[in-house]
């Protein structure tokens, strides 16, 4: 087990300006679950990459623990890779499929039943072993494989999108298996995926990308609940979050018909006359006739306890859509106009020329362990 | 670098605008389909996109063994050929469509993507994974079919060298493969030796240029996937105890590193041996490389030279032996026919001009050889291989007979002795019924005194 640290890590492509990976300073705890999300470019596959000695680190460092690695070759990280390939061998047994790469490796042939018996009992494939992968089902198959990643005891596990090619259910169904197999082992894993609801549902910590950039690692919830710019308050949550470019008005932001209060100090430090307000779906509730936005409701989406309507307002002559999530029971009609308001401190306000959040509470920067995630941070104290 | 495949917006609406008759009860399922493919071959639209492919009828199907795969595979006729069709997701199947026609383009030896369908659906509207088409190589062999009980030993590590040689010109080109295996490659008989294709791009990125850690780490992939390949075969009984999975796994790393240095490596001379330039070229020549451009720098004093391939190019000898023939064979036999090309104008008449010799080699050699095959043969091999072959048994029975045997009493007694015996190649996917893609489909490639390298 290792924690592991991305020091100003930056990856150029050789004929590029701009890099892939830019002044990646990440620190992962031991035993943490780390998930690195973003947009397709953002740079999450290139951080991966980098940790596994796929790619060259063009400036700053890598370190498994207190091991330098950058200039390691990637057999010699320690590193496991899931999911490379887990084409399983017919005419092996489960056993024999788990543990044929520590033959490979030239470990003894009692360490290596030891170790798969061990990795079997996690796995629940205890029955299994002297099956062959025909007998088994989609999901055990699937675990084999896994297995065969974890007999390898590595310090770190690494997994590229490991669920993108798996249909819905077992996606599901494995993602919550990789999660707890990989707390249960207490192996550092750096986990790599498109999809921020996976992201939200299995890492300790999440990482967000975006153009080579870090923008914030933070919990899921605190991600969720104070996303430190806008980038993070849009890619975070799902419906996403409404983002609307208001003006600033005495004592709050110009809501539409009311005027949402904001603290003087708060507005003090936005440049310029609007700033971006940000509400989730479900923070949004309905006001008295001419109060906050008009929301002509375009579709309701019934979901039995909730309802999601997706609607549109005007800002400034300019249209925006807007998504509410309401009581199943009562929900507006197509067509209808409601007036929506955020719900007393439910909301999220940014610079809108820096993006930034407005009024603090976002840590934006890496934590040094689990333990210390209360800890005022290293880039605040900057 | 994630995958883009957005870049090469080729889909196509084609339901409504082409001729589909006689289709019936797939039709209204076939509305939703979404084909992107370069070519438009029409018959696409008639196999049942509607049936997931695990339950496709078997008068679609053509046999032939089923790789390791993570996906469910199916081999299915498509006018005329065969087609491997491969269930995943639609983001799998587009980024391994593009990769194979990026790959091809470049010409490294690949399959050919035919196309990606999505929107599949049942007749009961229930979705179906998107596929993945490729097109089946010709005369092309899982390395299943090539190892049996007789297998010769020598057969194993050209096997190896062809998939290193793959794997060399792969990170040329800056692919990274991430699942270097013996399974995601088919291999085509060339001329004693094998020429390997890469068959599986799934998990592939095209880069401007590999670090060392990429191929590196493919080669590991590579040392890992084949030696668990190797024990599964001895594991089922298909290849003979004698045969140690971790040493032959041991060589792609050899066979690899030594091509890759040949290719790439600067190396310093005195300024007197000028000769070494022409001499790293005639080895990369050997090696079946056109170097197209190198670095040569000389220190400042003048004294020193220093060498290095900058860009070379595969398909020396195919290259020589088209522009000569116009032949399109593979490495192996290119050499081999090159050398009998070059024997026969050295005997006929060595002031002819080159060109209007190897015209003559075609019409009194290649081509009296190629029509000499008896149709129901023809199958057997392809046809640069059967005249390599004639020739090798040419070359082995005028020894043994102490005289020069004739070129049609050759290859008399080539078809009788040898190719009439041999297993059929190109028909292992068309004939369902046939002994070999029986006994693969055992994965029991027992008992076949099988010539494989002759």
């Amino acid at each position: 087990m290792a924690t592991v640290t991305f020091d100003n890590a930056t990856r150029l492509y050789p004929g590029t300006e701009k890099p892939a990976v830019d002044k990646l300073d990440l620190e992962i705890a031991d035993g943490e679950f780390l998930v690195l999300v973003g947009p397709s470019g953002c740079g999450k596959s290139t951080s991966l990459r980098m940790l596994a000695g796929l790619e060259d680190v063009n400036s700053g460092r890598i370190l498994i623990g207190d091991r330098d690695v950058t200039d390691v070759p990637p057999k010699d990280r320690d590193i496991a890779m899931v999911f490379q390939n887990y084409a399983l061998y017919p005419h092996m047994s489960v056993a024999e499929n788990m543990g044929f790469a520590l033959k490979i490796a030239g470990i003894a042939k009692e360490e290596r039943a030891q170790r798969v018996r061990e990795a079997a009992k996690l796995l629940d494939l205890e029955d299994y072993l002297d099956r062959k992968p025909k007998a088994l089902s989609g999901g055990q198959r699937q675990r084999v494989a896994m297995g065969r990643a974890i007999v390898r005891n590595p310090q770190v596990f690494l997994m590229d999108e490991p669920l993108s090619n798996l249909d819905a259910k077992l996606r599901v169904q494995t993602r919550t298996q990789i999660a707890s197999l990989t707390r249960r082992l207490g192996v550092t894993t750096v986990y790599v995926t498109h999809d921020q609801v996976e992201a939200m549902t299995m890492g300790d910590r999440v990482a967000v990308l975006k153009d080579g950039i870090l923008q914030q690692v933070d919990s899921p919830r605190n991600l969720y609940d104070t996303p430190a710019n806008i980038f993070v308050a849009g890619f975070i949550g799902s419906p996403a979050m409404n983002l609307l470019e208001l003006p600033v008005a005495d004592g709050g932001v110009q809501f539409g018909g009311t005027v949402y209060p904001v603290p003087r100090d708060v507005l003090g430090s936005a440049h310029g006359s609007t700033v971006m307000l940000g509400v989730r779906p479900e923070d949004l509730e309905q006001a008295p006739d001419g109060q906050g936005l008009a929301v002509e409701i375009d579709v309701v989406e019934e979901l039995g306890a909730d309802a999601y309507v997706y609607g549109h307002t005007e800002v400034n002559g300019s249209r925006h859509d807007i998504t509410g999530r309401v009581d199943g029971r009562t929900p507006p009609k197509a067509g209808t106009t409601v007036y929506v308001r955020p719900k007393q401190d439910h909301v999220h306000l940014f610079d809108t020329q820096t993006g930034l959040r407005l009024g603090g509470n976002a840590p934006a920067a890496p934590h040094a362990s689990l333990a210390d995630l209360d800890r005022p941070l290293e880039a605040d104290k900057a | 670098m994630d995958a883009n495949w957005h870049n090469e917006p080729t889909d196509f609406g084609q339901v409504g605008k082409l001729p589909r008759p006689h289709n019936g009860g797939a039709a209204t399922v076939l509305g939703s389909l979404n084909i992107t493919s370069a070519t438009t071959d029409e018959s696409l639209l008639d196999l049942p996109w509607h049936i997931a492919l695990e339950e496709w009828p078997a008068k679609n199907l053509a046999a032939l063994p089923r790789g390791i795969s993570r996906h469910i595979v199916r081999f299915a006729h498509l006018s005329g050929s065969v087609i491997a069709i491969k269930e995943t997701s639609e983001h799998i199947a587009r980024h391994e469509y593009h990769m194979l026609r990026k790959l091809q383009r470049l010409d490294v030896p690949c399959v050919e993507p035919v196309a990606v369908i999505s929107g599949r659906h049942t007749t009961d509207g229930a979705e179906l994974d998107p596929v993945l088409v490729t097109r089946h190589l010709k005369f092309s062999l899982p390395y299943r079919a090539l190892f049996s009980q007789t297998l010769r030993r020598d057969t194993l590590t050209r096997l190896i060298d062809a998939q290193a040689l793959l794997l060399v010109r792969l990170h040329l080109v800056g692919f990274y493969w991430g699942d270097v295996s013996l399974s995601n490659t088919l291999f085509r008989r060339d001329a004693g030796a094998f020429a390997a294709y890469l068959v599986d791009a799934e998990t592939g990125e095209l880069y401007p240029k590999l670090s060392n850690g990429q191929r590196e780490y493919d080669l590991e992939i590579a040392r890992v996937n084949i030696a668990g390949e190797l024990m599964d075969l001895l594991e089922g009984g298909l290849i003979e105890d004698k045969v140690d999975p971790l040493a032959t796994s041991e060589r792609i790393m050899d066979s690899y590193r030594k091509l890759w240095a040949e290719l790439t490596e600067k190396e310093s001379f005195e300024l007197g041996d000028r000769w070494r330039v022409n001499a790293r070229i005639r080895r990369l020549n050997d090696l079946g490389f056109d170097v197209e451009e190198f670095s040569i720098k000389t220190t400042p004093d003048g004294s020193q030279i220093q060498l290095q391939p900058k860009v070379v190019d595969a398909g020396h000898h195919q290259r020589r032996l088209i522009r000569l023939t116009g032949l399109d064979v593979q490495e192996n036999q290119a050499r081999r026919l090159l050398n009998d090309l070059d024997g026969y104008r050295a005997d006929n008449n060595p002031d002819l001009d080159e060109e209007i010799s190897a015209h003559a080699w075609v019409r009194h050699v290649f081509e009296p050889v190629v029509r000499a095959i008896p149709r129901e043969l023809a199958g057997k091999l392809e046809p640069a291989e059967v005249v390599h072959q004639v020739l090798e048994h040419r070359w082995y029975i005028s020894e043994s007979q102490r005289r020069n045997v004739p070129l049609a009493e050759a290859v008399q007694a080539y078809i009788d002795d040898v190719l009439r015996h041999r297993r059929d190649e190109a028909a292992i996917l068309l004939n369902p019924d046939d002994k070999t893609a029986r006994l693969l489909a055992e994965n029991s490639l027992d008992n076949e005194n099988d010539n494989d390298d002759e």
